[in-house]
């Protein structure tokens, strides 16, 4: 706190920068996460070759930007500043499909800069396009990027430098999941989102409650409960049901303008989405999802013992929660 | 016939599935009926000889689907040995064509040679053409090409003596609810007493005074049939139903990965979602069957609508006896 780095955001919206080499991955991650772009089509992606932002406009502004191959950290005449001080996180994306050492060499050189010069920005490495590897391959692969960055850094006098690694793919969850975490670091409020999940989780019985950014099926936070990736899947899977199914249906409140994302509704009157699905062999068992706003969705895999019959409780304690949020996220 | 050899080829319908080697035929089959997803369709080697299934289907009719093997040593058989084995009683015919396929002409000789068989053993069989793999083609290219492609099949369809009405053609792709699309025609055409459904179908969507019902099976997620009232007519999303198989499919898949078991095993007991603007429910219709509900954002309404899909179960049962009884005054 006492350190005085220039102009290095602490509140407002989450800014990441990707970085990486040519072909790695950083515009299919950012389309498909904030873009929605399937998969598949990123195939027909044009290199970038110009710094390029991509907003997304939610309860907060997502921002990335990310930084084509050729500007590096480290090139001597551009405008480091404009760059990086405004950046909450550096993304590096690594293809471990390709030949990194290369890649490896010039994460080290950007993660010594930011120390340097912008130590309160964090550093994170995707050790991406994991889809189609074998299990203890990648596990080997994640091993020994996570070593060698460590040793060289240390080597420089940097092995104190935090930087957290994710294996990610654009094909599965785990993208999501990582960008996930990448933003809840990123998100002052985060703190005061979990401890009013947690409250809500044990009142209720709530197995795993998950607040997500309804657009991108980012989580922005969750309990403290133990994190398991399918927990989430089964989660933003079903966020695309109700997305889906609110888009095919809901087009009579539609004026021809698409989504009416800018109409704000009156939060008092009853006009909250709320959706469940039952599963038919354990009745006990289901998930539970509860629209905060137009951005935000509180989904929830409900536990045993958490039968229907206590939706009456959870009913009450969502909507204190839902009225807690919302105070949160007033400035 | 005797009636009892009748009843029995009614409750069996034969369905061929050809088409070339690599076409896709044992792709799409085990998206719709086996739970597969698209991309694990890869894994799929090339049938040998014939795949047969019995897909038990609205608990009445069972499917009898034949998945002939493309090679050109089976086809060369089916039309030869195995002839009048492979090609008697059949109600439909589905016919893949490779839209990529680098030998068009050849492919078209060959299906020539099927429904010729087809004509001598089963002429009043009805043919639905699958031109697959239109992901491939870029999207200002497809009409054409799916045009000229419809022309050529008409053509030899009508020199090998099936007419307009026995024959209809889709485009599909697994990688979208294209494929969904055509096989509910598929299913509709089969499913006996379609009418008698529907009917009773309207009269439940009145009773709930609900937007739009949705009839569909259960483990293929396959709409059998569907009411739409009122203004939902004029929804813009004309594909929603085939959408919806996918979307529900789908959800199947995710939730069984969660809960660790099969995804043919999964269904669930009920789906909610409830907003302002209207409120959609998905509940067990009969053994088979599922049925979503949409109806005005009205909470009352919606708590009422459910006990009374609850009730109409009885009715819609006692339907499903009664097909079985009544059905051969229902096709000749
Ligand atoms: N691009 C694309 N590929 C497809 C589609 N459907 C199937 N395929 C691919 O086509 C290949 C062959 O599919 P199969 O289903 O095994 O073909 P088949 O018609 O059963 O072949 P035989 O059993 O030998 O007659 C597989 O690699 C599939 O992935 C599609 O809609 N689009
Ligand atoms: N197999 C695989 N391919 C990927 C993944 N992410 C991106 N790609 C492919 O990598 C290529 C380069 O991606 P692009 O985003 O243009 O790279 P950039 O130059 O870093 O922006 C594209 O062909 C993508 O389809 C992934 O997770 N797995
Ligand atoms: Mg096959």
């Amino acid at each position: 706190n006492g350190q005085q780095a220039p102009n290095v955001r602490r509140k407002g919206n989450p800014k990441m920068l990707f970085m990486g080499l040519r072909r790695s991955g950083k515009s299919s991650i950012q389309k498909v996460v904030f873009e929605k772009l399937s998969p598949a089509d990123t195939l027909f992606l044009e290199p970038t070759s110009r710094i390029g932002t991509v907003k997304m406009q939610s309860f907060i502004t997502f921002e990335s930007v990310e930084l084509p191959h050729q500007l590096s950290a480290t090139t001597p005449d551009f405008d480091h500043h404009a760059v990086f001080s405004h950046i909450g996180a550096v993304i590096w994306v690594l293809d471990v499909q390709d030949e990194y050492l290369t890649s490896i060499s010039e994460m080290i050189q950007t993660a010594v800069f930011l120390a340097e010069n912008y130590p309160r920005v964090n550093f994170e490495v995707f050790i991406h396009k994991t889809d189609g590897l074998s299990e203890e391959y990648k596990y080997e692969t994640f091993r020994e990027v996570r070593q060698r960055v460590q040793d060289e850094l240390s080597d420089l006098g940097h092995g104190d430098r935090s930087v957290s690694y994710f294996q990610t793919s654009i094909f599965d969850h785990s993208i999501f999941e990582a960008m996930s975490k990448v933003v809840q670091r990123l998100l002052p409020q985060l703190p005061a989102m979990e401890a009013l999940l947690n409250k809500l989780c044990s009142t209720c019985g709530i197995q795993k409650a998950y607040l997500f950014d309804t657009m991108s099926k980012i989580y922005v936070a969750t309990d403290a409960s133990p994190t398991f990736l399918k927990d989430y899947e089964v989660c933003s899977d079903y966020v695309d049901v109700i997305v889906d199914i609110k888009q095919i249906y809901g087009w009579h409140g539609q004026d021809g303008e698409g989504k009416a994302v800018s109409e704000r509704r009156n939060q008092d009157d009853g006009d909250i989405g709320e959706s469940m699905v039952t599963y038919d062999r354990s009745g006990d068992t289901y998930i539970y999802a509860r629209e905060i706003n137009d951005y935000l969705s509180l989904i929830c895999v409900m536990g045993k013992g958490s039968t229907t019959n206590k939706r009456v409780l959870i009913d009450y304690n969502v909507g204190i929660l839902h009225d807690a949020l919302l105070q949160v996220f007033k400035v | 016939m005797s009636t009892t050899e009748r009843s029995k080829r009614q409750k069996q319908r034969k369905v061929l599935l050809m088409g070339r080697s690599g076409a896709g035929k044992s792709s799409m089959r085990s998206i719709i009926f086996s739970n597969y997803v698209a991309k694990d369709v890869r894994r799929l080697g090339a049938t040998v000889d014939v795949e047969h299934s019995n897909i038990r289907f609205m608990g009445n009719l069972m499917l009898n689907l034949w998945d002939c093997g493309g090679q050109d040593s089976f086809v060369e058989s089916y039309l030869s040995n195995q002839r009048s084995h492979v090609f008697s009683s059949v109600a439909v015919l589905i016919f893949v064509f490779d839209i990529s396929s680098k030998v068009a002409a050849s492919d078209m000789v060959s299906f020539a040679d099927t429904i010729r068989a087809l004509h001598e053993f089963s002429p009043n069989s009805k043919i639905f053409v699958l031109i697959h793999k239109m992901d491939l083609v870029p999207g200002e290219q497809k009409a054409r090409a799916l045009q000229q492609k419809a022309h050529d099949v008409r053509t030899t369809c009508e020199d090998e003596g099936f007419l307009g009405q026995q024959v209809e053609f889709w485009a599909t792709s697994i990688w979208d609810q294209s494929l969904y699309k055509a096989w509910t025609q598929v299913i509709y055409f089969l499913v006996p007493n379609a009418t008698v459904i529907e009917n009773m179908l309207e009269k439940l969507a009145e009773l709930l005074d609900a937007r739009e019902l949705i009839l569909y099976e259960r483990t293929t997620c396959l709409v059998v049939t569907h009411v739409t009232r009122g203004s939902e007519g004029r929804n813009p999303y004309t594909d929603r139903f085939e959408r919806i198989s996918s979307i529900l499919k789908t959800h199947k898949h995710s939730m069984a990965k969660h809960t660790g078991t099969m995804a043919s095993e999964v269904s669930f007991a009920e789906m909610q979602i409830k907003t302002g603007e209207f409120m959609f429910f998905i509940t067990r219709l009969t053994e088979n069957t599922n049925l979503a509900v949409v109806m005005p954002g009205d909470e009352a309404a919606f708590n009422a609508a459910r006990v009374n899909v609850q009730l109409a179960r009885q009715e819609f049962a006692h339907l499903d006896i009664m097909e079985k009884k009544g059905k051969e005054v229902q096709r000749q």
